[in-house]
């Protein structure tokens, strides 16, 4: 067994006029390191996307109970890559994470049927829940990571109840991780992952070296179907069960909700026959 | 956690582990083991407005939002679930675009039967060992389900991995399972099933179709007619006559496999049917072929025992689907009526209409109640043929009485071919006449009553 250098940082020199060796054992240590990725996935049970939202009576937030619930979207996009990077032989083992309560073992259960090796779920419940933040959930798979020995954490972008879009940034800031957030492609290069972002002006590509942390944005994939064979193997894989206070995490909130309202309702239109019609009525209204 | 429940059977349950495991024991072992979750609220009166935890409590089709909903109904578990949601993502993306060409076609593609094999949708229930998926009949019935909810009549997947396979698989020799078996289940090979003939349907004992022993061989003679999957199929079960001698019809007949290609077998026409457009059904002939041994599936002059012992699940399938299919139209048809006007006001809000959905929901919800017990008690292998016909007849009669209601509340687009409901309607139509006409059902539950 080679012992794994980090060759980023020192040159271990086995003989000193061998310099060739030192250079075919360079990649070599750096391939079994890329053949070697232990991937954490963070999967989000959240309000299914197709639901039609409604505010609880006393606005304090939406209706949950009852509701159907499933994955977050782009945590199933964030799933789909890391299980390509193991069918590519890239990643030797996926751990699938998820914060909340109880029914949270029915997503990581999905994600183990779409390919995750083992599942962790990190029993949060009740006002506690409720009041989680991203930043809260980012220290948990910060330390998640180092505890896991996981090189490689893929979040998704933003979850489609709280959009807050900050976990992932989160997460690699705590771990001093680089981050490469709404990645469209991730490619294996060397000893580094080059990722294509999608950003307002177009499209990005950075280079960041490992272990990092990146953010499925929409077109990364298109995620699997769970297959039923998929399904019967998941049944045999192990989901631990932990606690917030395990990782030192301490879950008292740090934002209030003070309300939750709907969106104010789409009010008609105006029709208009004629430009000069319309820059007329846009100066009427004081918008122009 | 000292909180009590009433649940629609308007029972208190105290929250006790114990009490809630001894609930579930009576049942089958089906039900999954205890986890803590939140109950979904069952909006019985007087309820109290109040979330518990009891031990894992799915609701029935009865208090949900939908009929449809994943996540329902006590004889499935989580897993069911998660394969319910794929298998739904596959009708509505794979199938249900291409209905509409298949249709015109009178046939689906081969792609789509690949595509089938590759998603594990095929031969779900045929043992690991004999390179199926090995799963639990439940599984299997997910996929008839999703079907009728996909409004998608035209792949034969039902007939081909639950009536099929299973004659092969129970009767076949390992050489038979080893041909056959895996192509089947990746869909690469194509089942059927060939009993009805142009001069007997329910008078099976009146076939003409016969096999001559020559040598070793056999030489097949006769036609088959309504065969599902015919025209596609490339391994069909032939019912054959092989002991004309024998005491009575049932004595003399036996199985066999006849592979697309073997000389003399000729697939006559796709039938122009009026409904399951999509669907290959297909007339076959047999003039002189030469069967090899190898073709004799089970044994001889014992095909009539392997049918009555198979015929069960074929009419717990046609039963289910007439439950599932109902199922659709009725949410097809809450849909129409929510949105189309009348008289001032959405259709909905005539009594005449709410009444009809009520009555129909009932019904149906009444009928999904039977199945699901047929379908545990076929799980536990303990579902008698009794039973089995009278879940065909009731639940086939059931749903074209909601076809029929359901295209009426439709109106006018109700009759165009366009409409969900059109097809869903005349689809309904066969349910009672194949599989056994629900006379011929009739016929066998009585004579359990008066003997």
């Amino acid at each position: 067994m080679w012992p794994i250098f980090d060759y980023g940082r020192f040159v271990s020199i086995i003989s000193s006029s061998d310099v060739y060796g030192v250079v075919w054992m360079r990649s070599l240590a750096q391939l079994h390191k890329m053949a070697n990725l232990r991937v954490l996935v963070g999967v989000k049970r959240v309000i299914d996307y197709a639901v039609k939202i409604r505010v609880k009576p006393d606005n304090s937030g939406v209706v949950t109970d009852g509701v159907k619930h499933s994955m977050n979207p782009f945590c199933e996009i964030a799933m789909e890559e890391a299980v390509r990077l193991k069918e590519k032989k890239l990643a030797k083992e996926i751990i699938a994470v998820s914060c909340g309560p109880a029914q949270a073992q029915e997503t990581i259960r999905t994600a183990l049927a779409m390919g995750a090796d083992r599942g962790i779920h990190v029993e949060v419940t009740g006002k506690e829940y409720e009041n989680m933040t991203p930043l809260h959930v980012s220290k948990i798979m910060a330390k998640l990571a180092q505890d896991q020995e996981a090189n490689l954490v893929i979040l998704g972008k933003q979850s489609i109840d709280g959009d807050n879009n900050q976990t992932g940034q989160m997460t690699a800031a705590l771990l001093d991780w680089p981050q490469a957030t709404f990645a469209s492609e991730v490619t294996k290069e060397n000893d580094h992952l080059k990722v294509v972002r999608e950003i307002d002006g177009g499209l990005e590509t950075v280079k960041v070296t490992l272990p990092a942390v990146i953010t499925a944005d929409l077109r990364l994939n298109e995620p699997r179907y769970a297959t039923l064979p998929n399904i019967m193997k998941a049944k045999k894989k192990k989901i631990a069960k932990h606690k917030a206070a395990d990782f030192g995490v301490d879950l008292t909130p740090t934002l209030e909700v003070v309300g939750v309202e709907d969106p104010p309702v789409r009010q008609a239109g105006q029709k208009v026959e004629s430009t000069e019609e319309l820059v007329a009525k846009l100066k009427d209204s004081g918008v122009v | 956690m000292a909180a009590t429940v009433r649940t629609v059977l308007s029972r208190v349950l105290p929250q006790s582990g114990a009490l809630a495991a001894s609930l579930t024991a009576g049942a089958s072992s089906r039900l999954p083991a205890a986890t803590s979750t939140l109950l979904h609220r069952c909006r019985s009166t007087g309820a109290p407005d109040e979330v518990v935890t009891l031990e894992q409590f799915r609701p029935e089709t009865s208090s949900v939002p939908s009929t449809m909903d994943i996540g329902t109904r006590r004889i499935f578990t989580e897993d069911h679930d998660i394969f319910r949601a794929s298998v739904r993502r596959f009708w509505a993306e794979e199938v249900a675009p291409n209905h509409t060409q298949y249709e015109k076609d009178g046939q689906v593609s081969r792609e789509v039967w690949l595509k089938a094999g590759e998603q594990g949708l095929l031969g779900v229930n045929t043992p690991e060992e004999l390179g199926g998926i090995g799963a639990d009949v439940l599984y299997s019935a997910v996929v008839w389900e999703e079907q009728m909810y996909s409004n998608c009549s035209g792949p034969g997947y039902a007939m081909h991995s639950d009536i099929v396979m299973p004659y092969i698989q129970k009767y076949g020799t390992p050489e038979q399972h080893e041909r056959l078996l895996p192509a089947m289940v990746a869909g690469s090979k194509i089942g059927a099933l060939a009993m009805t003939e142009p001069g007997a349907g329910s008078d099976l004992q009146g076939i003409r179709t016969n096999a001559k022993k020559d040598g070793d061989d056999w030489i097949l003679n006769g036609s088959k007619v309504f065969i599902t999957n015919g025209w596609m199929a490339d391994v069909t079960i032939v019912v054959a006559i092989t002991n004309p001698q024998a005491k009575s019809a049932a004595h003399g007949i036996s199985l066999f496999l006849v592979e697309e290609g073997m000389p003399g077998f000729k697939k006559g026409r796709k039938l122009d049917k009026i409904g399951l457009k999509a669907q290959d059904t297909a007339e076959l002939f047999f003039d002189d072929v030469r069967l090899p041994p190898s073709a004799l599936l089970g044994q001889e002059n014992k095909g009539f025992v392997y049918l009555m012992q198979e015929l069960p699940q074929e009419r717990l399938i046609i039963a289910d689907m007439a439950i599932a299919s109902s199922e659709f139209m009725f949410e097809e048809t809450r849909n129409y009526v929510k949105e189309r006007k009348a008289f001032g006001k959405t259709v909905s809000r005539l009594q005449t209409i709410q009444h009809k959905l009520a009555e129909i929901k009932t019904d149906i919800v009444v009928g999904r109640a039977f199945l699901d017990q047929c379908l545990e008690l076929h799980n536990q292998g303990r579902l008698d043929s009794n039973t089995a016909s009278m879940a065909k007849f009731w639940a086939s009669d059931l749903q074209n009485r909601v076809a029929t209601q359901c295209l009426q509340m439709h109106g006018g687009w109700g009759y165009m071919w366009e409409y969900p409901i059109a097809k869903a309607f005349v689809d309904s139509r066969v349910q009672p006449i194949y599989g056994g006409s629900n006379e011929i059902m009739k016929e066998l539950i009585a004579r359990n009553i008066v003997t």
